[in-house]
């Protein structure tokens, strides 16, 4: 019992960087109803940022709003430049897109920061939360962040008249464009959120994994399967679907005799498979109704 | 100066060596294979600079900046290098395109310094068949010491295995009654070392009494160091790339569990994972060394590590010293470079094999004092001695004697 | 039709593509083959080698062209299909000792089964759904591969050594150029073969189902079996070859069946044309040779070199290929007006 609690612990404080992930991808989704591969990438490449600022003496604080800011503003960027004028392109190509833009990122980055990887500060601390020994007060901070991330998001679609608009823009841009939304920039606007959350994310995550061009390979595939099991058009959803992707992976690992352990990742997938099977729409998400 | 001094000396012993092995054939008479003419040779080279073993590109640019000072200094016996390095994005079929390419195209003298057991694996039957070096491969595993079946393929660094089996003969010794958790990378790095590691301690295997693998594609590998904490082990020993061994570093700190850590050579870089994992935290840790350390003080005045930071500070400047492959890259061109200059003027392919075959207590500037490269025509394993270190302060204190992991014990 | 209905019908991921302009002429096709049957005479046996990659990556894509362009599904996962077709043709060379042609049937059958078994739950997801099904996959290919229980066969972490086979019947030629002709003569008949199949019923079917798949169960056709249909197509013409690869190649081991592999094999698909099946060897030369030519631009760049290369192709030729195939097409027909 006590393993099984501790399973569940370790599941929850690995699940909080999924979710944290995951709540960057639901965004871009929101934004251009696709994934965006390079997502893992940018939130790397800003978390370079905010380190080298910080090695220039910078303050931790002072380098976190600087990076949000960079990376909003590279986000949109992003999209100006090279993603604009794909808007008409097959989504086939612009995932193509997304694929080199991830080669270029990482590749960039590796050259500037070399692959040797380095140590990134939490201003939550890391000794033991509450007691725990198994959830650090960073990890307890990453997710007091990851829910205060999923509050605020939840207030600007719902609430706010600007994520309204980027709502209707990307579920309905014909008509959102009748009623006077500047569809393309609403896009640029998606892109550049979904940068400034990664970024979160990645200054979260790296004092975790530790910081190098290559640390959000793994991230990226458990926040893709996180959103997607909760629905990727639900923060919600993407929050808890973080969470159990955690929970399910430590648990596969403890308890499934024998080949458990080597194959943890491809039973988490394979139950996020028989989910969305079941619920086609994910956990939370509105399911899709097709009509001719 | 002293460089060229050396050099010279060198290669007279070489010809002396030459002149033995040849009983008498005429020493001035050139002879050339494919890749080598009067005034160049030809080395080729296939490294992942792309694909997510990028991290070790750094060996292929070290080994380019190495040769390119053997150029400005006068070249090997007046003949200039001509490094001709490739990217196979750590796969393997793209490692056979690109063998091909340095052998049929390129036509390269020797294949030196591919890394990576799976593409070194793709292209050893075919460097074989075409009676092609394959030397000083860039993978620890203990296959390449096999000159009956593969007489032109040979390894530089110590096996997996024989490193692993220090490691069993200090346990057996100094801690008989150990529970050893291990945490291993599910590849042939991890496999291979596990296996030596069972084969050290022999009937004593039992003492290991839990055995975690785990992918490179997962983000983290916490959940796996609470699992071994609550089997109760005493004993942990880490085998790791620099990435996962700087984790589990810091979350056995960050859990309080106080087993003896042993960490695996490949993540013993001070600057590349002890520092970032925290000083604080790695206090005691075991490692074994056979090259020093770019980051460690305690090397700033040594002869040969001051040569090697002259070479950065001229030749790659933009080389991180704190990286473990940068020191890895520059032994073994260094290596190379050896052999090309006891070679003399016979360069072909066949008399590059027996060179390299007759290293004699060779010590390139960046192994540890002691550890010295042999070889001979039934040994194709260069260097197989290492050092035990234990973390203390802020460098690894080196202690006990130089031992060879030898398998024959 | 009005924006709201606009957006109920679910965008079809992959633009319709008429089936004629999904081959070439006959014309074009035979100066093609004549290249393919001629090149090789002329040159090195390590461009040999290359231009046989060529083909057999030209296959792979070929089959990712089938799902996607012909049937309208999108799979990250085609290098789990290609991983087992490897396998196969491997282990019975290896420890069976089965003579190399025998044993691309058997891997194609295998992966066929595969894909037709995988394409049951792929049914129920579509979009970026069955994108990460697909993406699931192929990342738990390696680990499978991998797996200690499977050690004996597989060869764990180590992978498995082919042995490259001889010219058969005392054929004056190197080992290299009989691979080449086996493998061209396996692509031609495979192309041919599927040609025919976009052409006919089965083809329609898929057609329809890529274009709307509500209208066409409406319209009588068995959505469930095409679309499976589809998959174990493209499964087992990519395990072939998968298999031809690993002759080829000599060797099979997890690492050379990772996500990269079928990234790889999207990006040639995009590259050569969605739906154009003559366009699967153009994108085949953009993945084998583009990697190439970007790290002699610069070997510490050489992702980023690549990368730009890769958005300046499809800045140019959002459809690939194809849209460069169709200027041609068109500016030829004006000259002979």
């Amino acid at each position: 019992m006590e393993l099984f609690t501790n399973q569940v612990l370790a599941g929850i404080a690995t699940g909080a960087i999924y979710a944290c992930m995951a709540l960057a991808v639901v965004m871009i989704y929101q934004a251009i109803d696709h994934l965006n591969f390079a997502q893992g990438e940018m939130a790397m490449f800003s978390t370079f940022i905010s380190w080298q600022m910080m090695q220039w003496g910078i303050p931790y604080w002072g380098a976190f709003v600087l990076t949000l800011a960079f990376s909003f503003a590279g986000g949109i960027v992003i999209e100006r430049l090279l993603f604009k004028p794909l808007a008409k392109a097959p989504i086939l190509t612009n995932v193509a897109g997304f694929i080199a833009l991830f080669a270029i990122i990482n590749s960039v980055a590796g050259l500037i920061w070399d692959f040797t990887i380095k140590q990134y500060p939490t201003p939550f601390g890391s000794s033991p939360f509450l007691g725990s020994q198994l959830i650090s007060t960073h990890q307890a901070g990453m997710i007091g962040v990851t829910v205060l991330l999923l509050i605020l998001l939840f207030f600007f679609f719902q609430y706010t008249r600007i994520g309204l608009a980027m709502r209707a823009a990307a579920s309905l841009p014909e008509s959102a464009r009748l009623v006077g939304i500047n569809t393309s920039w609403m896009i640029a606007l998606g892109w550049g959120m979904a940068a400034a959350i990664g970024s979160i994310a990645g200054m979260l995550i790296a004092p975790v994994v530790f910081l190098e061009p290559n640390m959000m390979g793994g991230v990226l595939i458990y926040g893709f399967a996180a959103a997607v099991l909760g629905g990727l058009t639900s923060p919600l959803g993407a929050v808890i679907g973080g969470f159990l992707v955690g929970i399910f992976e430590n648990l596969a690992g403890t308890y499934i005799p024998g080949v458990g352990n080597e194959l943890k990742l491809p039973i988490a997938l394979a139950l996020i498979i028989t989910v969305l099977v079941v619920k086609p729409a994910g956990l939370f998400g509105r399911p899709i109704v097709k009509r001719v | 100066m002293l460089f060229r001094q050396q050099s010279r000396i060198a290669a007279l012993a070489t010809a002396v060596i030459t002149f033995a092995a040849m009983s008498g054939s005429a020493l001035a008479q050139k002879k050339y294979d494919t890749g080598a003419t009067d005034t160049e040779v030809k080395i080729g080279n296939i490294m992942p600079y792309s694909g997510p073993a990028s991290a070790y590109g750094v060996i292929g640019k070290t080994e380019e900046a190495y040769f390119k000072m053997i150029n400005a200094q006068g070249g090997i016996n007046g003949r200039k290098i001509n490094f001709v390095t490739y990217d196979d994005g750590y796969s393997p079929p793209k490692a056979v395109e690109q063998a091909r390419k340095l052998v049929e195209s390129d036509e390269v003298l020797v294949v030196f310094n591919p890394l990576g057991t799976p593409s070194n694996t793709a292209i050893q039957k075919y460097l074989n068949a075409k009676k092609v070096p394959q030397l000083f491969v860039a993978t620890g595993a203990t296959k390449w010491n096999d000159p009956k079946d593969f007489p032109w393929t040979m390894g530089w660094q110590p096996s997996y295995q024989s490193e692993a089996h220090i490691y069993a003969k200090y346990l057996k010794k100094e801690k008989p009654d150990a529970k050893i958790a291990v945490l291993y990378q599910n590849d042939d790095f991890g496999k291979d070392y596990l296996k030596g590691l069972k084969d050290g301690l022999g009937a004593k295997a039992s003492m290991i009494i839990a055995e975690e693998s785990y992918e490179t594609a997962e983000p983290t590998i916490d959940n796996h160091i609470v699992k071994l904490k609550a089997t109760g082990a005493d004993v942990f020993i880490s085998i790791t790339t620099p990435k996962f061994a700087a984790q589990a570093i810091k979350k056995i700190a960050e859990i309080s569990w106080q087993p003896l850590h042993i960490v695996s050579n490949v993540s013993a870089s001070v600057g590349g994972v002890i520092k970032p994992a925290g000083f604080e935290n790695s206090q005691g840790i075991l490692s074994a060394a056979y090259a020093k350390d770019g980051a460690d003080p305690q090397w700033d005045n040594d002869p040969g590590m001051k040569k090697f930071f002259a070479f950065l500070e001229k030749f790659y400047p933009e080389g991180n010293k704190l990286d473990g492959s940068v020191v890895y890259g520059y032994g073994a061109a260094q290596t190379m470079a050896k052999v090309i200059e006891m070679c003399g003027d016979d360069l072909t392919r066949a008399n590059v094999m027996k060179q390299a075959a007759s290293l004699k207590d060779f010590a390139p500037d960046t192994l540890l004092p002691g550890v010295k490269i042999n070889t001979s025509a039934t040994d194709f394993a260069p260097i197989e001695q290492l050092q035990m270190m234990r973390f203390k302060g802020e460098k690894w204190d080196l202690f006990g004697d130089i031992i060879s992991g030898e398998l024959s014990n | 039709m009005s924006a709201v209905e606009d957006v109920v019908t679910e965008a079809p991921a992959v633009e319709a593509v008429p089936k004629r302009a999904m081959t070439l002429g006959f014309g074009t096709s035979l100066v093609m083959l004549a290249l393919l049957l001629l090149v090789p005479l002329f040159v090195k046996n390590f461009i040999i080698f290359q231009l046989t990659m060529l083909l057999i990556y030209g296959l792979a894509v070929l089959a990712l062209n089938i799902l996607t362009g012909g049937s309208g599904q999108f799979s990250l996962g085609q290098s789990a299909f290609y991983a087992v077709g490897a396998y196969t043709s491997a282990i019975l060379m290896e420890h069976a000792d089965m003579n190399y042609a025998l044993t691309l049937p058997i891997a194609g059958i295998i992966c066929f089964a595969f894909g037709f078994l995988f394409g049951q739950p792929a049914l129920r997801l579509s979009g970026v759904y069955l994108a990460l099904a697909t993406f699931a996959l192929a990342t738990a290919m390696p680990q499978l591969l991998k797996l200690g229980f499977f050690e004996h066969w597989t060869g764990g972490v180590q992978g498995l050594v082919v042995t490259k086979p001889d010219a058969p019947f005392g054929l004056p030629m190197s080992q290299d150029m009989w691979l080449y002709y086996f493998t061209l003569a396996i692509t031609v008949g495979i192309y041919v073969a599927s040609v025919n199949l976009l052409r006919s019923r089965s083809g329609r079917a898929f057609m329809a189902i890529r274009d709307n798949e509500i209208a066409a169960s409406a319209m009588g056709v068995d959505v469930a079996l095409y679309k499976t249909l589809a998959f174990g197509v493209s499964a087992g013409i990519t395990g072939v070859a998968g298999g031809l690869g690993a002759i080829a190649v000599q060797f099979v081991a997890p690492d050379g069946y990772t996500i990269t592999l079928a990234i790889s094999l999207f990006l040639g698909m995009v590259v050569g044309g969605v739906g154009w099946l003559p366009g699967s060897i153009v994108g085949s030369a953009f993945i084998i040779f583009v990697p190439n030519i970007a790290e002699g631009i610069s070997k510490g760049l050489s992702g980023a070199v690549f990368g730009v290369l890769l958005f300046l192709v499809i800045f140019l030729v959002p459809h690939g290929a194809r849209q460069v195939a169709m200027v041609a097409q068109q500016l030829i027909g004006k000259l002979k007006k």
